[in-house]
């Protein structure tokens, strides 16, 4: 199974993660896998989606960089959560 | 200086120059209502909070300023939730200020708690939990500045309890949230938007709700008169070009007329401007003019190619974009393209209705339009009367029609004529409504009593769920249920009761006469309308298909 990945960079707040996950059930997108934790100061947070359909790809990754808390959203092709997500 | 979360709020409200809020006191904002008690803000109290949102949807629908409604925690918080979506699809700028419990409260089920910031996820652009009176200082001016940046939207601010009595100390004030200026086109892409439009043969213009956003509707005008190209407008885009323009084709999709849609069949491009091919516009979308190549203009980048692939596209202001146009493409007289219209036109004339029939919505709609300016406002409720009104009254100007575009929400006409006649008290209002929908909303008459505003109400009433009934007509074989009432209230009692002077306009000797004189009067009215329940909106395109299948007419 090919998982497309989405690096984030979002203000860590209490709401956030309800943020993220919100959009994808609100829009009728597959969350496959998430990864999440502090950086910096503590200030911000760096998650990392998979998505295993990449038909929705574009509009997800415009959806998030319209969510006020997403400071920065890359694509990654070749995310090393996948290797993560296999061994649980 | 002193100063506790509720004066900060007030203050900062004050200083963002909000004149009016609209809203419901309870246990969790108190603190708040107690300084908006001593402050110049005029509270406007509804009487039911979903009333509230959709008042201050009312006074940003017609003034493009975020305006404030309030609500108490709790069912406070979920009666407003349907203005709020409301507000998210048609992207109407609105601030919604929440009580909650206390913080220390939260999470244990306390009386009135509900997850506030949850629920309204998915329904704003942005929402805000505030943790403490300082966060209030960055929170609120940013709440301004989300709403109406950008594409506008609803933002909900919510505030525990405890946050509002809290007392801080204050240096200053803070500078006011204020929107933004929009990203401009970028100077490449408008150069290959001209080109495209130069070399169209077919050209049409699609102009929805971005461009009553963007101010945009007299260089939308200008452009159009230059290129000679046709306009359809989305129900959220009339008012943006004027009816009775020779190049206005009229509103266009499921309810659209018929010559409209067929000519859009025909269309070699299509200029997109400030619209979402949403499914009522568009009909199937993989149908939609089928042999045109798409130019879309929009404002919100995630609206390019959600529904439907662009040959080009442009993200920035559509208002720059429509300056440039209007100012840079050659004039044209397209004589091939103004004729093939003009046959369409004559092939599939418009119905129009026996003018004999004066009960007959389009005809009490024409009437009421000759007894109504330019600048009078429109608001309707959702149903066969709002497609109606979309495709009978002749708006000429932006900000008139005030609908529940995307939502299609009932109970919306009542409130935002409210919210419209408070923030423009010198204008006439009219809300249009059905008999099912002024039901859904229909305590705000007692609101309009209270504040004597120039608001009249026409109840379309066939003791019926029209639209509803239409579709098991056309798409059930005629398998009626539940779209007839079997009691039918008195709403000229109901009306008079509330202290809203009412009439029924079939007993009334002249009926033309007398709605004409009611609406030229100052004041609230409610005019309760009996029409033939048999009554269609036609032509109409059934939902899923191709908008060149469409029904009657």
């Amino acid at each position: 199974m090919h998982n497309y990945g989405i690096d984030l960079l979002v203000r860590n707040h209490a709401g956030v993660m309800s943020q993220i996950t919100g959009l994808f059930s609100r829009r009728n997108f597959n969350l496959e896998g998430i990864i999440c934790g502090p950086v910096g100061k503590g200030d911000e947070s760096r998650m990392i989606l998979t998505v295993a359909d990449d038909s929705k790809l574009e509009q997800i990754v415009l959806q998030l960089e319209k969510l006020y808390d997403v400071i920065e959203v890359k694509r990654v092709d070749d995310s090393p959560l996948t290797e993560v997500l296999a061994q649980l | 200086m002193e100063i506790s979360g509720a004066e900060l709020v007030i203050r900062l409200l004050e200083r963002q120059g909000i004149e009016i809020v609209c809203g419901i006191p309870g246990g969790s904002n108190l603190p708040i209502y107690d300084v908006l008690r001593d402050s110049s803000i005029k509270h406007v109290l509804a009487r039911h909070e979903q009333g509230a949102g959709f008042m201050s949807q009312g006074m940003a629908r017609t003034t493009g300023k975020a305006a404030v409604c309030m609500a108490t925690s709790g069912p406070g918080v979920t009666n407003l939730l349907t203005a709020i979506a409301d507000a998210s699809l048609d992207s109407i700028p609105i601030v919604a200020i929440t009580g909650q419990v206390s913080a220390s409260l939260i999470g244990t089920d306390a009386f009135q708690e509900v997850d506030t910031y949850g629920l309204t996820i998915p329904i704003t652009k942005h929402n805000f939990l505030v943790q403490s009176a300082k966060e209030l200082l960055t929170v609120i001016p940013e709440a301004f500045r989300l709403a109406e940046s950008g594409r506008p939207g609803p933002v909900v601010v919510d505030i525990p309890k405890n946050v509002q009595k809290e007392i801080i100390e204050l240096e200053a004030f803070p500078e006011i949230g204020i929107k933004q200026s929009l990203p401009m086109c970028d100077e490449k892409s408008l150069a290959k938007a001209i080109a495209m439009i130069s070399g169209a043969r077919r050209p049409v213009i699609y102009a929805g709700g971005g461009i009553i956003a963007a101010g945009a509707t007299d260089d939308l005008i200008r452009f159009a008169h230059k290129n000679s190209i046709p306009v359809v407008t989305t129900l959220m885009g009339l008012g943006a070009y004027p009816h009775g323009d020779p190049h206005y084709l009229g509103m266009l999709g499921m309810h659209g007329e018929r010559a409209t849609n067929m000519i859009m069949e025909e269309a070699d491009l299509l200029i997109a401007l400030g619209v979402r091919f949403d499914d009522r516009a568009v009909g199937k979308s993989c149908e939609f003019c089928k042999h045109a190549d798409i130019l879309h203009i929009d404002i919100d980048r995630s609206e390019i190619g959600k529904i439907k692939p662009s040959n080009f596209s442009i993200v920035g202001d559509v208002g720059h974009a429509l300056k440039e146009f209007a100012d840079r493409v050659e004039p044209a007289i397209r004589i091939g393209w103004s004729a093939r219209i003009s046959s369409l036109r004559m092939l599939h004339p418009e119905i129009l209705q026996d003018k004999e029939d004066f009960f007959h919505p389009i005809n009490l709609l024409r009437v009421a339009s000759e007894s109504l300016s330019d600048e009078s406002i429109i608001t309707t409720d959702v149903g066969q009367h709002q497609m109606w009104v979309a495709k009978g009254y002749p708006f000429k100007k932006p900000r008139t029609l005030l609908t529940s575009g995307g939502l299609g929400t009932m109970g919306f006409g009542l409130p935002n004529a409210i919210g419209a006649a408070l923030a423009n008290p010198d204008r006439r209002v009219v809300c249009v409504s059905g008999d099912g929908s002024i039901l859904m909303n229909i305590q705000e008459l007692a609101t309009l009593a209270e504040h004597r505003l120039n608001v009249k109400v026409l109840i379309m009433n066939n003791n019926r769920l029209g639209l509803v009934r239409q579709q098991q007509a056309m798409f059930f074989e005629e398998r009626y249920f539940a779209s007839t009432f079997d009691s039918s209230p008195d709403f000229v009692s109901i009306a008079k009761g509330f202290g809203v002077p009412a009439f029924d306009l079939s007993e009334e000797e002249n009926p033309s006469l007398f709605l004409r004189k009611v609406l030229g009067q100052d004041g609230p009215c409610v005019i309760n309308i009996l029409i033939d329940f048999d009554n269609k909106v036609l032509p109409m395109v059934p939902p899923e298909c191709a908008n060149r299948e469409m029904i009657g007419g």
